[in-house]
C-alpha cells in the first residue's frame, strides 16, 4: 500500500497527477463513469483510493456518478468525479443540487471538442460557459484551468481546498491535450501540502441551523450520524434548511449563494502575468493555450510589439476587475482559447475596448502565429 | 402546555413536528406507509442516527422532509445514487430511499436496476400510487394498461412494469409487496428488510384518490376495498406472476430472502484483504 502523497518526480499525464492531487488533498471517494480523454483519472484514483482507506466506484452514468459524489460528500469525506464534455452536460442537473445544498466536491472536466460527441480524442476548451452557467438557475461556481500536469497536481488540492472553504462545487477545465500530455511532476513532502477542510458546527445540536452562515458567509456543515438531524433538499429552504416557498426565501437563499463567491474574490481569483507591467495589449488566456499564450508574447517582444500576458488560472468567478483596470492602459486584449469566443466574450464585457479572439472549433491547440497575426494586423 | 405523555403519537420523536402539517392529500396512502416505514426503524432497535432516508422528487419524495433523521431530498430519480455515495463512504449506516413509482422507476429506473446488480446494501421502499401525483395525475410506468391518465385521456396504450419481477431480475436479495392498507406486515417487513443485508426491495400499492381515482371511477374507499378483498398473501410466490391483476387476485407477500454478499462486504474482502 502506497502512502496518500508520493513525494518526489513523476513522468505523468494530467489525468494521473489529477488523481495524485485528489488523494493528496485528502479525497476519500470517486464516483465516475468512462469517457475519453478522462478516463485515466479514474483508472487511476480507482487502484490508488483503497491504499489510503478510500473507495471507488463506476456508477452506470455520469448523473448518478456526479449524484454519488453528493451523498458520499455528506458523510463528512473529499469526494470528486471527472468526466468530458457529454458526460458533463449529464452532470448538469446535478451540479446545481451541489450548489444549492452547499455540498462540496471536486468536478474533473477534461475537455474535448462537442458538441454532442464531437471530437472525443482531440481537446477543446468549450465548456467554459457551460460550466458558468450549465445548471439553471442564478448561481455562481469556482472554476480553475490547469496549463500543465503539474498544475493538474497542484490546482486539484487547491481546488478541494476552495471547495472545502466555501462549500461549493469546484470545477477543474483542464482539457484533453493537458490531460494526456506526460511531463515531469514534482510531489512535495506530505508536510509541505496545505490542505483545508469545511467548518464544522459547535454548540447545542437543537439549537443547530444547517445554513447559518459564519463571518464568511459560509455555514458550518455537519455529517450524517453526528446527531444533528439534518434536512437537507434541493427544494429553496431557509436558514434550517426547511423547504418555504417564497419570494422572499428564494431572494434571500440566491444573495447568500452568490455572496459566498462574489465577496470573496480576492481570496479565490487566481491570475499570472507576464511583461504585463509595459505591454499596450494583453493577451488573456487558460488552461493549455495559456502555453500558445506565453510563446507568443514572447516571440511578439522579438518583433518590438508590446504584448503581455494575463493567465486566469481561476476562471469563474471571472476577474473582472483585473481587465477593467488593464483596459485602462492598453490598446486592446487577445483571447487565446480553443473555443469560437467564450471568454473572449466575457473580456470585451469588461474591457469595452477592441477585444479579438484567437480561437478555433477544437481539436488541436491554436498556433502562436495565429495570435501574431491577429497582434500584426489589428493593432 | 405541559405534555401528558398519553397525548404523545408514539412515532413522533421520528418526525419533524415542526414541518406538520404535511402536503399529501386526503385519501392519500403515502403517510400510511411513512408511519409504517418509521414504525419499523424503531422496532429495529437501531440508533436513530445510525440511519440516513433519501428521497427523490414527488410526493412520496417528501418523506424525507418529515422524518426527523439526517435527511436528503435530492433531484428527480436520483435518490438511489445519493444513498450508494453514503453507504460506500459510511457502509455501516443503514440508509433508507423513500420514493414513488415515478421517480424510481422512470427517471431513476437504471439507478434501481444497477443498485440491485450490485447488491448494495440499502433498502428502497416504493409508494406506488400509479401515477404521477405531484404533477397532477400523468400516465407512469407503473400504470395499468388501458387506464386513463392526464396525458392517456382515452387510455394507457402501454404495458406497465411488475416492480417486484423487476427487483428480482436486477439481482435484489430482498423482495416484498404489501398496500398501505397492510400497516402491520408492511412495518414488519420493513423491519426485515432494514436489518437484511444487501439490496432490499419493498413496493407498497398506495391510493391517489385525487388523481388516479377520479379519472379511473374508483373512489377512495374502493381502492383500499380491492387491497382487502383482492389481494392474496404468498410468500415465496414465482417473481414472473406479480403482476398486477385484481380481477385475478394481486399477489403480496416475501418473494426473495437470500443470504448474498453485499457491495461493501466484498469491496472490503477485494479491495482491504487484510483487514479484519
Amino acid at each position: 500500500m502506497k502512502p496518500a502523497v508520493l513525494t518526489g518526480e513523476h513522468f505523468i499525464n494530467g489525468d494521473v497527477a489529477c488523481a495524485e492531487g485528489a488523494i493528496a488533498a485528502g479525497c476519500r471517494f470517486f464516483g465516475g463513469y468512462p469517457i475519453t480523454p478522462a478516463t485515466e483519472v479514474a483508472e487511476h484514483i480507482s487502484e490508488r483510493l483503497p491504499d489510503v482507506g478510500g473507495t471507488f466506484i463506476q456508477m452506470e452514468d455520469e448523473i448518478a456518478a456526479m449524484t454519488s459524489i453528493l451523498g458520499a460528500a455528506w458523510t463528512g469525506i473529499k469526494t470528486m468525479t471527472a468526466t468530458s464534455g457529454p458526460g458533463f452536460s449529464l452532470m448538469m442537473e446535478t451540479v446545481g443540487l451541489a450548489v444549492v445544498t452547499e455540498t462540496p466536491c471536486v468536478v474533473v472536466n477534461v475537455q474535448r471538442a462537442g458538441p454532442s460527441t464531437g471530437l472525443p480524442t482531440q481537446g477543446a476548451q468549450a465548456d467554459m460557459m457551460q460550466v458558468r452557467w450549465g445548471s439553471h438557475g442564478d448561481y455562481e461556481i469556482i472554476a480553475i484551468a490547469p496549463s500543465s500536469p503539474q498544475e493538474m497536481f497542484d490546482l486539484t488540492i487547491i481546488a478541494f481546498n476552495l471547495s472545502e472553504k466555501y462549500r461549493t462545487p469546484v470545477f477543474i477545465m483542464s482539457d484533453e491535450i493537458v490531460g494526456h500530455m506526460s511531463e515531469k511532476v514534482v510531489i512535495p513532502d506530505a508536510r509541505k501540502i496545505k490542505t483545508v477542510s469545511r467548518p464544522k458546527p459547535t454548540g447545542r445540536k437543537d439549537k443547530f441551523r444547517l445554513y447559518k452562515p459564519g463571518p464568511d458567509g459560509v455555514a458550518p456543515m455537519p455529517s450524517i450520524g453526528e446527531g444533528y438531524n439534518v434536512h437537507v433538499t434541493g427544494l429553496t429552504h431557509d436558514e434550517k434548511g426547511y423547504p418555504v416557498m417564497s419570494v422572499d426565501t428564494q431572494k434571500e437563499m440566491i444573495a447568500r449563494l452568490l455572496g459566498k463567491i462574489r465577496n470573496n474574490l480576492d481570496d479565490i481569483i487566481m491570475t499570472q502575468e507576464y511583461m504585463l507591467e509595459d505591454a499596450d495589449i494583453v493577451i488573456v488566456s487558460y488552461g493549455v493555450s495559456a502555453r500558445t499564450a506565453y510563446t507568443a508574447v514572447e516571440e511578439a517582444r522579438n518583433m518590438g510589439i508590446k504584448a503581455g500576458l494575463l493567465r486566469l488560472i481561476t476562471v469563474w468567478p471571472f476577474p473582472e476587475q483585473k481587465i477593467r483596470e488593464l483596459a485602462k492602459r492598453v490598446k486592446g486584449f487577445v483571447t487565446v482559447e480553443i473555443n469560437m469566443g467564450q471568454i473572449c466574450r466575457e473580456v470585451q464585457r469588461c474591457a469595452g475596448i477592441p477585444t479579438y479572439l484567437a480561437g478555433h472549433a477544437g481539436g488541436a491547440i491554436i498556433p502562436p502565429d495565429d495570435v501574431l497575426n491577429i497582434l500584426k494586423e489589428r493593432f | 402546555m405541559t405534555e401528558n405523555p398519553q397525548n404523545v403519537h408514539p412515532l413522533e420523536d421520528l418526525v419533524r413536528m415542526d414541518r406538520i402539517p404535511h402536503i399529501w392529500c386526503p385519501g392519500c396512502g403515502t403517510g400510511s406507509v411513512f408511519a409504517s416505514c418509521l414504525t419499523a426503524m424503531k422496532q429495529t432497535g437501531i440508533p436513530y442516527n445510525q440511519f440516513a432516508m433519501v428521497s427523490g422528487i414527488g410526493c412520496s419524495g417528501r418523506g424525507a422532509g418529515y422524518i426527523n433523521i439526517d435527511s436528503f431530498h435530492t433531484t428527480h430519480g436520483r435518490a438511489i445514487p445519493f444513498a450508494t455515495g453514503i453507504k460506500m463512504a459510511s457502509p455501516d449506516l443503514n440508509v433508507i430511499v423513500f420514493s414513488g413509482d415515478g421517480d424510481l422507476f422512470a427517471i431513476g429506473g437504471n439507478h434501481f436496476i444497477h443498485a440491485a446488480r450490485r447488491n448494495m446494501d440499502i433498502t428502497v421502499i416504493c409508494v406506488n400510487n400509479l401515477t404521477y401525483g405531484m404533477t397532477g395525475g400523468q400516465v407512469a410506468a407503473t400504470t395499468p394498461h388501458l387506464a386513463k391518465s392526464s396525458t392517456t385521456t382515452v387510455g394507457n396504450p402501454e404495458t406497465p412494469f411488475s416492480l417486484p419481477f423487476l427487483a428480482y431480475a436486477s439481482g435484489a436479495t430482498y423482495i416484498a409487496r404489501w398496500t398501505m392498507l397492510h400497516a402491520r406486515d408492511l412495518a414488519d417487513s420493513i423491519e426485515e428488510a432494514l436489518v437484511h443485508k444487501g439490496f432490499s426491495f419493498i413496493e407498497v400499492l398506495s391510493p391517489c384518490p385525487v388523481n388516479f381515482g377520479r379519472r379511473n371511477k374508483e373512489k377512495p374507499l374502493d381502492t383500499l376495498k380491492k387491497y382487502y378483498e383482492n389481494t392474496i398473501v404468498r410468500n415465496g410466490a414465482n417473481p414472473a406472476e406479480l403482476d398486477i391483476d385484481y380481477k385475478k387476485g394481486v399477489i403480496l407477500g416475501k418473494f426473495a430472502d437470500i443470504d448474498k454478499p453485499t457491495h461493501d462486504e466484498k469491496y472490503k474482502k477485494m479491495y482491504w484483504p487484510d483487514e479484519k
